[in-house]
């Protein structure tokens, strides 16, 4: 294995990290082009046509619909029966989110702005909302059209910022319930209904921090918690089952001063407060080093060299977090391509179904069944429950249901037993798909 | 096949298969099967916030009566359509009738005003606290149930935990293994010829993962087969239709067959009754007959064998005490807990009751806690599981120096 890779094996083992997997024609381009040329094209999206995703999402209903249209369009069963609306299962939130799965696998099978998607897959991991809470089954498809997509590929710090401002995270961590202890309408009166805005909520605060920016030992305190807190208070949503807009309600903001780590942020600041908190953490060298590391265990192995993060967060710091120098920076490293990073990441869920059907050609219009099997295997698209999103590491995806889950999976796909998707599938490629080496990348 | 097609398979790893390794079979079977009796916990969710005050209804109450005025469920007296007396304060509803043998031959505890301390009343936050088991605080990366794996984890027994649901739930998730199945029968191969292939391709691979995962999907099949074979599923159990029923028939031949199961969850939904949520009769009652006909039948299923089980049930919050407008409840605060098992001191409905007077009502409007259901939980994983250091289960939570005496 220690053998300098023959530029074969390069250009797969690039290929395996900067797209979903690679098909035979991909190949052949790389081959022809070049590596770093094809990283370039993949870096520009905007400029890559993409008829064949196109194509494919045109047909879903609901993934170009604002959130007010959703609600709208798609009540809560209740409220559906109480209007009494149809409450066909095409009618229901359910439904919005399995259109979202739906397009996600989609892109990932066919776009051909593979990086993109896979950007797009990484962030929405990243700054993971969980879909099935409630206002943010209307809100996810929003968060992903309008949040992560634009900047998947642009500067964190605007990412950042869009995610903080977003209803679906505002909701997800319940910044839109947080209010100033002392503000105007938190007095108390003695016959208000008991409702759930009651004071300061640290949630959006505490992942903010450790998940989103410095990650847990970036060097911040319980106090920083409560600062940062403060300083977001106000930024809330109008009406989450209503109308789902980003507000910055001063009544329930704390207008004093806050200190976070150690900056002074003045009273009267209003929403610049949370402008502020944004700039300083998306600077802060602690969270150039943790982007980088998650970056570098995404595109190498679990176990991040230290020279390339290193490295990388050093690109972060000077390139002011630009998201495309940093995969140039990995991209270029002799880490990369280094014979130890060959199959050294087990391909998690969505990897190995979009590399499966990638490789054989296959045709799918992204059915209840096959997004099944993504559950299955513990890959529940837009449904990770916690903040953390669903870890990077391969130990997480070989429980003996996991594994049996993609096993079976080959088996139906090479059988044509899903339904919706086909695919001629020979015998030593079924073969070649249930091995333990297709299940890496 | 064209050349890249050729390439693409040799050079994504494919080739290797082409080198013919030999055939490793890897048996742990012929180490043979020592029988084992330990302690098993079963946790039962009810997922939605069950209406624990129609659930064991505190008759003696009287405020019970002027709070639901179209809902309660009258005192018990003869005649069908009444609560039944537990003891003289309290009254199961009249569709858990089946647990009340249970409750005379003191194999089933109810503890009443329980559940967790915080204050949401947001079923995605609250299910997260009650399973992360540190009420409050989301940023807990297991779940409880987990962390206890973690301290009797020893060797790589693939069935220690199991979670019957479709997916693996957040009580379980965690470093310690633990496999989600929907049942027995849906854990194979789809294609069986492909058995020896597979296991000979993963038996041979450097790659210390995937290996692993290999021999543990084996061994997991292998049990399972022979659990199919040895306790084939039968059909007039008495477990109630539908997947709640099937999933602790299942937990019932896992336990049955000695497969060295520890901790076992499923989870039983439709508790969330804001509209016509029913009295006797209605939408509640369903989901009441549901789960009593359960664990009955759970409790008949595995006879003696209940000596070494205990199963749990936790729901994320109660509902509000009063009715709405709506002939339903509303997201509350504590809740019930029914323990079952053949070493519990049952026969007693346990806590401390808060009242129902409008004064004492927890924010004006739900039951008043008085039990931690990490008090109850932490006494069964410590009297029944033997566990020894509870401060890692639930961090930050110190349980009661006083037990409640749930266990023999």
């Amino acid at each position: 294995m220690n053998a300098p890779l023959t530029e074969e094996q390069k250009i797969i083992h690039f290929l395996n990290r900067v797209t979903f997997g690679p098909t035979p024609a991909e190949i052949d381009r790389v081959k022809n082009g070049g590596i770093f040329p094809y990283l370039e094209e993949q870096l520009h999206p905007e400029k890559i046509p993409d008829p064949a995703a196109e194509e494919k999402l045109a047909q879903l209903k609901t993934v170009r619909l604002s959130s007010r249209e959703l609600l709208e369009l798609y009540p809560p069963p209740k409220q559906a029966k109480s209007r009494g609306m149809d409450i066909s299962p095409m009618q229901t939130p359910r439904f919005v989110i399995f259109e979202l799965q739906q397009a996600k696998l989609l892109r990932t099978v066919y776009s051909r702005r593979q990086l993109y998607e896979l950007m797009v897959d990484f962030w929405t991991n990243h700054f993971n909302v969980f879909a099935g809470k409630g206002a943010d089954r209307w809100l996810v498809t929003s968060y992903d059209r309008d949040t992560i997509r634009p900047h998947a590929l642009g500067r964190f710090r605007d990412l950042l910022l869009a995610t903080a401002r977003s209803p679906a995270m505002l909701f997800y961590l319940d910044n839109w319930l947080s209010v100033s202890p002392d503000a105007v309408m938190n007095r108390f009166r003695p016959n208000a209904k008991p409702g759930p805005r009651q004071g300061l909520n640290e949630n959006y605060a505490r992942e903010l921090m450790e998940l989103h920016t410095l990650g847990v030992d970036g060097g911040y305190t319980q106090k920083d918690v409560m600062e940062v807190a403060r300083c977001f208070t106000g930024w809330t949503i109008r009406r989450p089952r209503g109308e789902p807009e980003f507000l910055f309600n001063a009544r329930m903001h704390d207008p004093r001063e806050k200190v976070v780590l150690g900056a002074r942020i003045p009273a009267g600041g209003g929403t610049q407060d949370g402008m502020k908190v944004i700039d300083l953490l998306s600077r802060h060298p602690s969270t150039a080093r943790f982007i980088a590391t998650k970056l570098v265990r995404r595109f190498v192995s679990d176990d991040p060299p230290v020279s390339l993060v290193t490295q990388v967060a050093k690109v972060f710091r000077e390139s002011d977090g630009d998201i495309k120098e940093l995969l140039r920076a990995i991209v270029e490293s002799p880490e990369f391509f280094s014979p130890e990073a060959v199959q050294a990441k087990v391909k998690k869920p969505l990897e190995f179904i979009a590399s499966s059907l990638r490789s054989v050609g296959a045709e799918t219009n992204a059915s209840p069944a096959l997004l099944r099997y993504l559950v299955r295997m513990g890959e529940p698209l837009f449904l990770a429950q916690p903040p953390t999103g669903f870890p990077d590491v391969g130990s997480t995806w070989v429980s003996p249901d996991m594994l049996l889950a993609r096993i079976n999976f080959v088996t139906d796909l090479s059988n044509n037993r899903i339904p919706g998707t086909r695919a001629n599938v020979d015998k030593e490629t079924t073969f070649a798909m249930v091995a333990p080496e297709f299940q890496r990348r | 096949m064209d050349f890249s097609r050729r390439l693409f398979l040799k050079t994504t790893g494919f080739g290797l298969l082409a080198l013919g390794l030999p055939p490793s079979f890897l048996v742990r079977a012929a180490e043979g099967e020592t029988a084992k009796r330990g302690k098993i916990l079963v946790v039962v969710f009810q997922r939605g916030g069950m209406d624990g005050l129609n659930a064991v209804i505190p008759f003696k109450d009287r405020a019970y009566y002027s709070l639901r005025p179209t809902i309660a469920v009258t005192e018990p007296s003869s005649g069908e359509e009444r609560a039944i007396d537990l003891d003289g304060f309290y009254g199961l509803h009249p569709a858990l009738a089946p647990l009340k043998p249970l409750f005379d031959k003191s194999h089933l505890a109810i503890i009443h005003a329980a559940g967790s301390p915080d204050n949401t009343r947001s079923h995605f936050d609250a299910q997260d606290y009650m399973e992360l088991g540190t009420p409050g605080i989301k940023s807990t990366p297991d779940g409880w149930l987990n962390r206890v794996l973690l301290q009797t984890s020893n060797d790589r027994n693939p069935f220690q935990a199991v979670a019957l649901t479709q997916r693996l739930p957040r009580i379980l998730a965690g470093k310690a293994p633990a496999v989600t199945m929907t049942s027995i029968e849906e854990f194979r191969l789809r294609d069986s010829f492909l058995a020896p292939t597979l296991q000979r391709f993963y038996a041979n691979v450097n790659d210390p993962i995937l290996r692993q995962g290999g021999d543990n999907l084996f061994e997991a099949m292998r049990v399972l087969s022979t659990v199919e074979a040895t306790l084939p599923p039968v059909a007039a159990d008495g477990y109630p239709i539908g997947r709640f029923g099937d999933s602790l028939k299942q937990i019932s031949r896992l336990v049955k067959a000695n497969v060295g199961l520890e901790i076992a969850f499923t989870e039983i939904e439709g508790w969330d009754t804001h509209v016509n949520e029913g009295g006797t009769k209605g939408q509640m009652a369903n989901r009441l007959k549901d789960l009593a006909e359960g664990l009955t039948a759970f409790y008949r299923d595995l006879g003696d064998r209940m000596e070494d089980v205990v199963l749990l049930t936790l729901s994320e919050f109660g509902r509000t005490a009063r009715e709405n407008g709506n002939r339903g409840t509303d997201h509350g605060h504590a809740n019930v807990m029914f323990v079952m098992g053949g070493r519990i001191k049952g026969g007693k409905v346990y806590g401390r009751w808060p009242g129902l007077d409008p004064a004492v009502l927890y924010e004006g409007r739900d039951l008043a806690l008085t039990t931690d259901f990490r008090a109850a939980c932490g006494e069964v994983l410590s009297r029944h599981l033997g566990q020894k250091d509870l401060t890692r289960v639930f961090p930050g939570y110190q349980v009661p120096s006083r037990a409640l005496g749930l266990i023999v």
